[in-house]
C-alpha cells in the first residue's frame, strides 16, 4: 500500500465501499473489504497529514532537452 | 526711370507642380508621423481608404491606398479612432489638395488595444476556439499541477500558498516564463508547450497577477491563445483581477478570476477530503455492522428453531403439560368434594327438622310394639297382652295391653 498515491488509494477506498455496499458476499469477504477499506482510509489520512508541497521547475537545456529540478522560492 | 519688373504670372498647374516638388523634396514631410482622430472615413470598392485626421485646431486629408493597407496589415479604421499615421505629404493637383499619403497606421492608447482585442476575439470565436464543447473537464484530484507564470511574481507565491494549504499532496511543476513585454507571448506559449511535452501535469494554470491592460497584454496575443487551444492538458487561466478578461480566459478550459482563484479551482480542499474519508470510514463500519447484525439475527433464529426441535424440549413440554393436567384434576376434584359436602349439610339440616324426637320433646309420645317395633297409631292394631313401649322425651315406659271392655267396633 505504501507505493500507492493518495488518488489511487482513495479510488480503491471508494471501490471497497461500493463493493461492501452492494455485495451479497460471504462474511469473510465482507470483512476483508472492510479491513482493506479501513486501512486505505488510514493510509489516506496519514498521507494528508504528512503531505508537503513539492515544487519543481521545468526548463530546457541547450540541446532542447527538458530538465526538471527542485525549485526554491527566492 | 523705374524699371518695373512685373511678377511672373504662373498657371495653376505650374504652381501646383512647384508646390508638389517643394513638398516632395522635404525630408521631414516625406517620412512623417501624424497623430490625430479619424473622421469622415470612407473605403471605396477599389480598396482605397480616405479619411481626415484632425485634432482640436486643424485637419489633414489622408489617403490610405489598398496596397499600403495590405502591406502594413492595417486594422480596420473607423471614425473616432485615435491613430498615428506614417506617410508622406504631397499635393493632389487636381483638387489642389494637400494630403497625407499613408503607409501605415498605429492605434493609440487603450482604444487601440481594445480594438485589437475585439478583432482577435471575433476571429478566434469564429474559428470555434471558445466553444463550450471544446472545454475539457478540470480533474478533481490532480497529482501534478503545472504552473505557467513568472518565477518571481506575486502570482506564483499566491498560488503556492493556496496549493500548500488546500492540497499539499499535489506536486507542482513550474514552467517559468516572462509574463509581460514583447517577448512574453512567445515565452508563455513555449512554457505551455513544454508542460505538454513533459506530460506529467494533470492540469495547467496560466497565471499572472494584476496589472495595467498593457502589462496583461501578452495574454491577449494569438500565440498564447493557440498554445492554450492545442494543449492536451486542461488549462485554467488566472490573469489579473476579477474584472480583467483576456483572450486566454476565453480559450482556457476554465477561467478563474485571479491566480489565487485558479489554484483554488485546480485542487480539492484537504479539509473536504478529510471529511470525505471520515464519512467513508463510517459507511464502511455501518455496512459491516448491519451485515453482522443480520447474521446475528439469523443465528439467533436458527438457535431458537433448533431448541424447539430438540427432544429435551418435547420432554419439558410434556412435563409441563402433565403438571398442568394434574393441577387441573386436583382443582376439579376438590371442587366436586366441597360441592358434595355442601349438599350433605343441607340434607342433614332438613332431616333434623323432620325428626320425631322434636315432637316427643314437646310432650308427645311414640308407642311401639316390642315384638316388631311397629309404631302403634290405633287400638285395633294391638291385642291384649302384647308388650308395648311408650317412648317419651326423657326415656321409655314398658306397658302391657289390657283386655278391652269393649269389643272392637265392627
Amino acid at each position: 500500500m505504501e507505493s500507492l498515491s493518495f488518488e489511487e488509494a482513495f479510488e480503491q477506498l471508494e471501490a471497497a465501499v461500493s463493493a461492501l455496499q452492494d455485495g451479497q458476499m460471504p462474511l469473510e469477504e465482507a470483512l476483508r473489504h472492510y479491513e482493506e477499506g479501513m486501512k486505505l482510509a488510514h493510509y489516506c489520512n496519514e498521507l494528508l497529514q504528512q503531505a508537503e508541497l513539492r515544487v519543481q521547475q521545468l526548463s530546457v537545456d541547450d540541446n532542447g532537452i527538458l530538465i526538471v529540478r527542485p525549485f526554491e522560492l527566492s | 526711370m523705374f524699371a518695373y519688373q512685373a511678377p511672373p504670372v504662373l498657371s495653376v498647374s505650374v504652381l501646383a507642380r512647384y508646390l508638389k516638388e517643394l513638398l516632395e523634396t522635404d525630408d521631414l514631410l516625406q517620412n512623417v508621423w501624424v497623430q490625430g482622430e479619424i473622421s469622415g472615413c470612407r473605403t471605396y470598392a477599389s480598396g482605397h481608404c480616405y479619411f481626415t485626421l484632425k485634432d482640436a485646431e486643424a485637419q489633414l486629408p489622408c489617403v490610405f491606398f489598398k496596397h499600403a493597407r495590405q502591406r502594413s496589415a492595417a486594422p480596420q479604421l473607423r471614425d473616432g479612432m485615435a491613430i498615428a499615421a506614417n506617410g508622406s505629404i504631397s499635393l493632389y493637383e487636381r483638387d489642389g489638395k494637400l494630403q497625407l499619403y499613408v503607409e501605415s497606421v498605429e492605434l493609440i492608447g487603450e482604444g487601440a488595444l481594445f480594438l485589437r482585442f475585439e478583432q482577435l476575439k471575433a476571429r478566434l470565436s469564429a474559428e470555434g476556439l471558445f466553444e463550450p464543447e471544446r472545454k475539457r473537464p478540470i480533474p478533481e484530484q490532480p497529482s501534478v499541477v503545472g504552473l505557467v507564470t513568472s518565477p518571481d511574481g506575486a502570482a506564483l507565491r499566491d498560488m503556492l500558498r493556496v496549493l500548500r494549504t488546500r492540497y499539499p499532496l499535489v506536486q507542482v511543476i513550474l514552467s517559468p516564463t516572462l509574463v509581460q513585454g514583447s517577448e512574453a507571448p512567445a515565452a508563455i506559449a513555449a512554457a505551455i508547450d513544454r508542460l505538454n511535452e513533459h506530460g506529467e501535469a494533470n492540469v495547467i494554470i496560466v497565471a499572472r497577477g494584476g496589472g495595467s491592460i498593457e502589462e496583461l497584454w501578452a495574454f491577449n496575443e494569438e500565440v498564447v491563445a493557440r498554445a492554450i487551444a492545442r494543449s492536451r492538458i486542461p488549462v485554467i487561466s488566472g490573469v489579473g483581477h476579477e474584472t480583467d478578461f483576456t483572450i486566454a480566459d476565453f480559450v482556457a478550459d476554465y477561467r478563474a478570476s485571479t491566480p489565487t482563484a485558479a489554484a483554488t479551482k485546480a485542487v480539492p480542499d484537504i479539509a473536504d477530503l478529510q471529511a470525505d474519508l471520515d464519512e467513508k470510514q463510517q459507511i464502511l463500519t455501518a455496512i459491516l455492522d448491519e451485515k453482522l447484525e443480520r447474521l446475528k439475527e439469523r443465528l439467533e433464529r436458527a438457535a431458537y428453531d433448533l431448541q424447539r426441535a430438540s427432544p429435551k424440549s418435547v420432554l419439558n413440554q410434556r412435563r409441563q403439560q402433565l403438571d398442568d393436567l394434574t393441577e387441573m384434576l386436583q382443582t376439579r376434584i376438590s371442587h366436586l368434594l366441597s360441592l358434595r359436602a355442601e349438599r350433605l349439610r343441607g340434607q342433614s339440616l332438613r332431616l333434623h327438622s323432620l325428626s320425631p324426637l322434636l315432637t316427643i320433646a314437646r310432650g308427645y309420645a311414640v308407642v311401639r310394639r316390642d315384638s316388631d317395633q311397629a309404631v302403634i297409631t290405633g287400638p285395633q292394631q294391638v291385642q291384649p297382652g302384647e308388650q308395648l313401649t311408650i317412648q317419651v322425651r326423657d326415656g321409655s315406659i314398658p306397658v302391657q295391653v289390657r283386655p278391652s271392655h269393649h269389643s272392637p267396633e265392627e
